[in-house]
């Protein structure tokens, strides 16, 4: 065969190809291709009618562009046109062309469609099956109507050939993931199911696709599926290495389609049918006992296909998991890859290991193997190998082996890659919580990680060592004991002094008898990290000084000293500073009683889930962190009291709970903060009792709903308050919209750790309505300043929630943390639609069933101007259409909703009665939710 | 109490598209998302996706990848973790092949798929080279797409694999 190019070879295209190579940099490559695009763009345009030949040529060269990175806006026209041609290789090129370029959305789709129509009536199967690859592979909505009832009779006629069938296979699983609404189910399910049965093998490999992805939408229908599969499997399984012919891969018979019907079994739960379940059985057993035969061939390629076999055949026993046999079989075959040569095998057993290690049956089993995992972390060259070893230790953990795990987990973390470092922390963190037997451990294992890789120790982290010692208090003293030698350290982590200054502050006298450690050493210490601190830190000191003058009243001539000292109550800072003078006058004034009963131990936090196992579940997205919760009948948390630390509560309770210091944030304060404190019952003491920000906040700024006010426009003042105004610009274009937030902060002083997210409520969550993008702002807000931040929104279906705008960020250390809802409602997605009267009552006829109409019969609220209402209805979104209701009272519009996967048209009509002072409006869409919604959100705007 | 005035609307139908059209978002369906080949400059030879991306996206995933498989020694696993799905790679000289799974699909079954894909152009070109794969393209192409449609393995019979392209090279000669 020719060594360049095969067939017809086409020596433009191989010259053009060789020049591409030659070129010496990019711009040089660029120039060549477009001058090629140009020269084919005038081929094309040219008056002289090019024969197929010269088309193939030109397209092929497209396509290789396009290979390259470049957008091919032309050419379509020309590749549709061979199509038509009668020489299969023009008609080729043609098919492959419009499958690789033209997306389910282009024009062309219904000259397309015209082609593809032709060929499958052609009945010349390589026509056919052509026709069936650009359906599967282009697949749109138009292709669906055209062909959703041909393809299944296609597919199970009796006379139509395998080759087809393949393609009719996967052609009819794309038209159903299309569009399921015009798939018919029904007389054709169970010849579907048949054709498991098939004899030929690629028609089975197809089918087990389609039927693996119909089954998950109707079970019932295709259960019959299940006792084919398994006698097919048991089929292969049992065939001689040579039986199969050509789907045999290096001795392995068939194991692409071993794999799929595996898959397929996954579908469903463990056969009822006792022959069936018998059979099944017997299979799996083959499969792990040929894993032990000695291999067939020498070449890496049989050992791949059969272990690609083994490992589904593993996964479809973890999925029964009701086998304990087998479960115990599948771990032990599992442990001998641990130690294989292949990097390969070893990271699929670690990761398939995994699953095993949450089943009842085989955690024992799995629990074998530890020490080979922990050998695996330690000395795996691939990370990707080590953090999968992480993953099982962590999944294996139990009681038993928890201080071992937790320790080898903490001396990896020393050396461990950074990307997973936070990951190990969180994991640490929360093995160490849960299977803490005496709370010495567990403080001890927390600290240690805050020593090796504080940067890595999140506040919840912290939060919650400080939460689990103050509700317990008989680790308190050990507590204490243990941070007050760590920060003996001459370089300790900021995360420790913050951890020391909070544990010494509430529990130092526990270890002030000891006069290696008494109260003015204890100071000295603490006070000889304060410098190299940061402010938040700085201010957890101070407040924890003050405690000190509480529980030590011989300290506090010296830290009334230092709370004098110009650096304190002259910091620039204006949250330190407040508190050095607060502080200071605090002890100076107040009585004894009083300092006591302010300066009390932190009472016991409220108990709720681990806010870290909620972290890692984030990090690691749905399904992580699960083998903890349900897997393990084990429940740690409640052993240690499972205290909550929401990282809010965590901070104003103690860390930098005073409310914001510029007086006119408190409406009620006189002036003097430290008045309030002292008028009030001590409880009121906003800085040390434990009153969240969050009353705090509502109490002074409450949250009004602003969404109606923007439903009709799209700029303005989304929320202001004494501390920020937030301004919004947006702009809504089809199914997208792009959001501008402005974020003004109005005081002098800046924003700390300034986070805006967006959050989803209700049914947003899915991500199938909604889909918002945006990037994280600076969190520093200096004051005065304002950044902006923009969101970009694409509107996937119809939707009636709201999505939230969550902001968090610290004045003056304090947590400021405000929810309201984005100005996004569906009506943004209006693509307003003129129309003619003649053709609007067409359509209004046609949506008569009565859930297609929405109707609210309301009192005006605001002026019946007619200049404003119209203005409104513009700014609603949709068309406002003159001389059509006979009445010219009355408004009437049009426009379709524009989604992502469907366009809803609505139209919509207004009915002032200016003598009654009331409105009618009445919605008709095709939906019954977006007509209720519409017409909902647009009544309150009169 | 009649507080509006009915209106009489005439009966005619109207087209459907006007008020329905949908397509079903195809995220996490498809178990293939994409098939490369790229060589170690960077090139890619061949790409196939199954779900539509965008061509400036396709440029920079196949940058992205390609680094991330050249930054691999031959001691680490053939399977990376990128985004949300999976890489699953091999290297021939100097040209690798990586094929984009979701997280459900077997990835020791696709290593395999890569080598038959391999194998199969082998056999046609008799001892495939990267020069065969860019200046015979198209045929690349039709071999992919009898293995692999729609994301799914569709065929891995050599002989069949290869069938309509042995005819319509008969025709070309013809």
């Amino acid at each position: 065969m020719p060594a360049v190019s095969k067939g017809d070879g086409m020596r433009g295209l191989a010259v053009f190809i060789s020049d591409i190579r030659n070129c010496k940099s990019k711009e040089a490559e660029i120039k060549r291709i477009n001058k090629e695009l140009a020269n084919i763009r005038s081929k094309f345009k040219g008056d002289k009618a090019l024969d197929g030949y010269s088309k193939k040529k030109y397209v092929c060269k497209l396509l290789f562009i396009f290979l390259l990175g470049h957008d091919i806006d032309f050419g379509h026209m020309e590749a549709v046109n061979l199509l038509s041609s009668n020489k299969y290789t023009e008609k080729q090129i043609g098919y492959l062309f419009i499958s690789v370029l033209v997306n389910s959305n282009s024009e062309l789709i219904r000259l397309i469609n015209n082609a593809i129509k032709n060929d499958l009536a052609s009945r010349n199967p390589t026509f056919m099956c052509l026709a069936l690859h650009c359906i599967a592979n282009v697949g749109s909505r138009e292709m669906a109507e055209a062909f959703a009832s041909e393809v299944p009779r296609v597919l199970v006629a009796g006379d139509t050939m395998d080759s087809v069938k393949q393609s009719a296979a996967l052609c009819l699983l794309r038209l159903y993931k299309t569009s399921p609404d015009l798939v018919p189910m029904g007389e054709w399910t169970s010849r579907v199911v048949h054709l498991l049965n098939d004899q030929h093998m690629g028609v089975v490999t197809a089918a087990v696709s389609l039927i693996t992805c119909l089954c998950k939408k109707n079970p019932d229908d295709f259960k019959t599926c299940v006792s084919l599969a398994v006698s097919r499997l048991s089929r292969i399984v049992s065939s001689a290495s040579t039986d199969l012919q050509d789907y045999t891969y290096y001795f392995v018979p068939a194991p692409w389609l071993s794999v799929k019907l595996l898959r397929l079994l996954q579908c469903y739960p463990p056969p009822e049918d006792a022959a069936v379940k018998g059979r099944l059985v017997e299979c799996l057993e083959t499969i792990l006992n040929k894993a032990q035969e000695p291999p067939k061939s020498k070449k890496v390629q049989h050992s791949n296909a059969k272990n690609a076999i083994l490992f589904e055949a593993i996964s479809l026993i973890i999925h029964y998991d009701s086998e304990p046999n087998l479960l115990v079989r599948a771990c032990n075959q599992l442990g001998q890859f641990l130690q294989h040569r292949e990097t390969n095998l070893r990271y699929l057993a670690l990761e398939s290991m995994c699953t095993l290690a949450s089943s009842e049956f085989s955690h024992e089993a799995v629990k074998t193997h530890i020490e080979t995992v922990i050998n695996a972390l330690k000395t795996e060259r691939d990370v990707s190998v080590r953090q999968r070893a992480a993953d099982l230790l962590y999944a294996m953990c139990d009681r038993t082996n928890a201080k071992q795990i937790v320790s080898e987990m903490l001396s990896y973390l020393e050396t461990a890659d950074y990307s997973i470092r936070e990951e190990i922390v969180l994991k640490v963190a929360i093995l160490a919580e849960k299977y803490a037997v005496d709370y010495s451990w567990y403080v001890d294992t927390i600290l240690n990680l805050i020593r090796i890789a504080g940067d890595y120790v999140s506040e919840e982290v912290w939060y919650r060592v400080i939460q689990i010692v103050i509700n317990r208090d008989d680790v308190q003293g050990y507590a204490a004991k243990t941070v007050f030698e760590a920060l003996q350290a001459p370089a300790c982590h900021e995360n420790m002094v913050k951890v020391g200054g909070y544990i010494l502050g509430e529990f130092g006298n526990l270890i002030a008898g000891d006069p290696r450690s008494s109260p003015l050493v204890q100071f000295n210490l603490l006070h000889s990290k304060f410098h190299l601190c940061s402010v938040a830190t700085r201010a957890l000191l101070l407040s924890a000084y003050i405690k000190f003058i509480n529980l030590f009243p011989e300290t506090k001539a010296t830290i009334q000293d230092v709370l004098r000292s110009d650096s304190q109550i002259r910091n620039a800072d204006v949250e330190l500073q407040q508190r050095a003078v607060e502080y200071l006058k605090l002890s100076s004034i107040a009585s004894t009683d009083v300092l006591a009963t302010v300066l009390e131990e932190m009472p016991p936090f409220p108990e709720r889930e681990s806010s870290i196992l909620a972290k890692l579940k984030k990090k690691k997205g749905p399904g992580a962190g699960s083998e903890l919760d349900e897997g393990k009948k084990e429940s740690g948390a409640e052993l240690n009291g499972g205290v909550e630390p929401t990282a809010s509560t965590a901070l104003t309770c103690w860390g930098s709970g005073l409310p914001p210091p510029t007086s006119s944030t408190v409406p009620t304060s006189t002036g003097n903060l430290l008045v309030d404190v002292f008028s009030d019952s001590a409880s009121a003491a906003p800085g040390l009792a434990p009153a969240t920000e969050d009353n705090f906040l509502r109490s002074f700024f409450p949250l009004g709903d602003t969404v109606s006010l923007f439903v009709c426009k799209n700029n303005g003042v989304l929320f202001e308050n004494q501390l920020l105004q937030i301004g919004v610009k947006s702009e809504f274009r089809q199914n997208l919209g792009r959001m501008y937030l402005f974020y003004g902060n109005k005081t002098s002083v800046q924003f700390q750790s300034f986070t805006p997210t967006v959050t989803y409520p209700g049914e947003l969550q899915t991500g199938t309505q909604l889909n918002i993008q945006t990037k994280a702002v600076d969190p520093l807000v200096e004051g005065g300043a304002q950044v902006q931040q923009v969101l970009n929104i694409e509107c996937l279906s119809d939707f009636t929630l709201t999505p939230l705008l969550n902001i968090k960020f610290r004045y003056g250390g304090a947590l400021q943390n405000i929810t309201l809802k984005l100005p996004i409602t569906l009506n943004k997605f209006f693509q307003a639609t003129e129309m003619l009267s003649q053709d609007f009552f067409q359509r209004w006829k046609q949506l008569s069933q009565p859930q297609q109409e929405a109707q609210k019969i309301f009192k005006a609220n605001h002026p019946m101007d007619s200049e404003v209402t119209k203005a409104k209805l513009l700014g609603f979104g949709c068309a406002l259409l003159d001389k059509v209701d006979p009445n010219p009272e009355n408004y009437v519009g049009a426009g379709i909703i524009q989604t992502k996967s469907l366009q809803v048209g609505c139209l919509l009509r207004l009915e002032p009665n200016a003598q009654a002072q009331m409105y009618r409006l009445t919605l008709r869409t095709s939906r019954e939710p977006v007509s209720r919604h519409l017409c909902g959100l647009l009544a309150e705007q009169f | 109490m009649y507080l509006f005035v009915l209106v009489y609307f005439p009966e005619v139908q109207f087209p459907l598209t006007f008020c329905y059209k949908e397509t079903i978002s195809e995220r996490n369906r498809n178990m293939i998302k994409f098939f490369l080949m790229v060589n170690k400059q960077g090139q890619t030879r061949l790409s196939r996706y199954y779900e539509h991306v965008e061509i400036q996206k396709r440029t920079m995933l196949e940058t992205e990848v390609i680094k991330n498989c050249l930054s691999r020694s031959k001691e680490q696993c053939s399977f990376i973790e990128y985004k949300d799905f999976k890489l699953v790679y091999r290297q021939y000289a100097a040209l690798f092949i990586v094929v984009g799974i979701n997280e459900t699909e077997n990835e020791m079954a696709v290593y395999e798929l890569i080598h038959n894909f391999v194998e199969v152009l082998d056999k046609y070109f008799s001892r495939v080279s990267e020069l065969d794969i860019m200046f015979n393209l198209d045929r690349v192409h039709i071999i992919l797409d009898e293995m692999v449609l729609n994301g799914c393995i569709v065929e891995t019979n050599k002989n069949r694999i290869l069938a309509p392209l042995l005819v319509l090279d008969k025709m070309a000669e013809s």
